[in-house]
């Protein structure tokens, strides 16, 4: 029992219900949110630390053993990612705090935001399915509230299929529960996990788990993306960001979790599946990011590409991958929140979401410029930012195990990003400068705060790459080795 | 529009009464017996809107002077609150407990620390929902 290991979940709620008392305040709301992601992003490195000390830790809620109640559970890969959201969470928080309008400060926003990392971070630490259903529900609900938020026609038109499509794979993720329960007659993780190893994965099974795909292919955009380009590209900046960072990656979390702690002993069916999804991710995705002239447009589709990229790690399953994958999805919430800044700081300064209306954008904003220049090279995966060592570890474990299909599609992708953005740079920050020196809106100041801030972050880790190994090594070990988690959770109490 | 709505809000007056009285005993009967704070608190709530709908807005919202966004808000806090405490007493959170107490007039009485909670729940309820209503109606 480790009390602990619930604040990363509790404090925003408490905080945001909080704030709600403190409705006019806006500015003091942002810093107060912003405290409360500091301190969950704190309580997180704690806790990364006591997982390895002390194994993997959990917390029944209300003392109710497992199976009979609810707990959470950490290892090194949902604390990981639960660090790396409040972290990325805290930053978004901030540039919202510089940026946004008054109307959208007063109406919700931050205990809305807080909401939406309670139900991410629930999300990765939960040890049982149908709670991981209620924080996809409220991630999910705090997120309808975001995208709706600001009141524009584009937002409501977008919202409206937003809001339908999650409601059905809500829809479809109870019936995927439903079946599970009523085969297993468990929806503890661990224990359901321990009776699919006893029966063996029947085909029943194996159906049942491909519900569970379709359902987190949709909340990941794996394939079935076709809602995200539209729904990430309407709403203010701040949430964008948000978007893009977090909600995506709680989806590839889960499927990460289910098809290698339960559903991992018919890799031929399932993780066959995974691969070509990820493939025609990847493909679809990368001719998405190059079709677009709207830069929103074309950071949404990056979303894309590198959800197909993290399940190619998934696919291919050998450790090497599956760190690959994990490294990334940590580059990848910072990368994609930081890109997202940026394409809005740049539609902030332009007034124009389209690349024919900026130009020469480089000589009256250079640090805007080079702080876009880094996200690029750090998103095709170049060394030595974050996105590197994610793409050579899944690159080679792809030659290792010879899938050369995916290994030239992971590849291709890059260049692709690569050309995407590189687009947007040309267009955008070299030419004639458009707007002369007397006209340029001047960049409120601090904007570029926080995009500095992950700019360093994303430098930071591909370069600390090594100190970060111990953790991400842990976790890819944990992932690969169910038992170690089945133990930890039915084992004898602490 | 003045319709002559006598029966309607003489009805209303002894229904709600009773609607509210169902609903606390549903409440309290929650933790052993059918019932709970999210039951309960969906009659408290309908209650209040057949008062609503019965009186005009302005008329009950003079005579209940509760702001139901705030009253969901504490509704949460209270629940969060009564999670939280045990863990500073050694225990897990959400964990609860009970006990039996004799009273002057219940005689012995079981009191349990999960009616914290529940009344959390059913408040929240309550904002929510009269909430909702609220403001589909507000909106013309």
């Amino acid at each position: 029992m480790n009390n602990i290991l619930v604040l990363p979940m509790l404090l925003p709620i408490v905080v945001g219900v909080l704030l709600i008392f403190l409705r006019t305040y806006g500015r003091i709301q942002a810093w107060i949110s912003i405290a409360a992601m500091v301190v969950t992003a704190g309580t997180s490195i704690y806790l990364l630390h006591t997982v390895q000390a002390d194994g993997i830790l959990r917390l029944d809620f209300g003392g109710w053993e497992p199976p009979f109640g609810i707990l959470f559970v950490a290892d090194s890969f949902s604390v990981l990612l639960v660090l790396t959201a409040s972290i990325v969470t805290a930053v978004c928080l901030s540039y919202a705090l510089i940026s946004t309008s008054k109307e959208l400060q007063t109406m919700y926003f931050y205990p809305t935001v807080l909401f939406l990392a309670a139900g991410v971070n629930g999300s990765f630490l939960t040890g049982d399915l149908f709670n991981l259903f209620v924080c996809f529900e409220v991630m999910l609900l705090s997120s309808y509230v975001l995208l709706t938020l600001g009141n524009s026609k584009r937002q409501l038109r977008e919202a409206i299929k937003y809001v339908s499509i999650n409601i059905v794979s809500s829809w479809f993720f109870l019936v995927a529960l439903a079946y599970l329960y009523g085969t297993l007659g468990t929806l503890n993780m661990a224990h359901a996990a321990e009776r699919v190893a006893e029966v063996g994965q029947t085909p029943l099974l194996t159906t049942i788990s491909l519900v569970f795909l379709v359902v987190f292919s949709l909340k990941a955009g794996l394939l079935l993306y076709f809602w995200l380009p539209g729904s990430y590209s309407s709403p203010p900046i701040v949430t964008s960001a948000l978007f893009g960072a977090l909600l995506t990656k709680v989806g590839v979390y889960a499927l990460f979790r289910i098809f290698s702690l339960i559903f991992y002993h018919q890799p031929e069916i399932t993780h066959t599946i995974i691969g070509i999804m990820a493939g025609l991710t990847l493909i679809g995705g990368s001719l998405g990011a190059i079709a677009f002239n709207d830069i929103r447009s074309i950071a949404a589709y990056n979303v894309v590409i590198a959800v197909g990229f993290m399940l190619v790690g998934l696919a291919i399953a050998t450790p090497e991958a599956i760190e690959g994958s994990i490294y990334y999805l940590i580059h990848d919430m910072v990368a994609k929140a930081l890109l997202f800044l940026l394409v809005g700081t740049m539609i902030t300064l332009s007034g124009s979401s389209k690349m024919a209306g900026m130009s020469g954008l480089m000589k009256n904003y250079p640090l805007l410029g080079w702080s876009f220049f880094i996200a690029m090279l750090s998103l095709a995966g170049i060394p030595p930012l974050s996105g590197f060592i994610g793409k050579v570890l899944i690159s080679s474990a792809a030659i290792d195990s010879g899938s050369y299909v995916l290994l030239a599609l992971a590849l291709l992708s890059s260049i692709f990003v690569l050309y995407s953005l590189l687009r947007i740079f040309k267009n955008c920050f070299w030419g004639e400068t458009i707007v002369s020196k007397e006209e340029q809106l001047p960049l409120r100041r601090g904007v570029l705060l926080p995009c500095l801030a992950l700019v360093v972050l994303t430098i930071g880790i591909g370069l600390g790459v090594e100190g970060l190994s111990l953790y991400v090594t842990d976790a890819a070990e944990t992932l690969l080795n169910p038992s170690t988690y089945i133990n930890a959770v039915l084992g004898i109490i602490q | 529009m003045n319709i002559n709505d006598v029966i309607l809000k003489t009805v209303s007056k002894g229904a709600v009464l009773i609607i509210l009285t169902f609903g606390i005993y549903l409440f309290l009967s929650g933790h052993n017996q059918p019932g709970g704070g999210f039951i309960g608190g969906l009659v408290i709530a309908s209650a209040f809107v057949l008062m609503f709908l019965s009186y005009d807005s302005e008329t009950v919202s003079d005579a209940l002077p509760i702001d139901f966004k705030k009253l969901s808000a504490f509704g949460v806090l209270l629940a969060m609150l009564s999670g939280i405490a045990p863990m500073f007493f050694g225990g897990a959170f959400l964990a609860q407990s009970f006990g039996y107490f004799n009273l002057p007039i219940f005689g012995k009485t079981e009191l349990a620390t999960v009616t914290v909670f529940e009344a959390g729940i059913a408040l929240t309820v309550v904002g929510v929902v009269v909430n909702i209503i609220l403001s589909i109606s507000e909106d013309e």
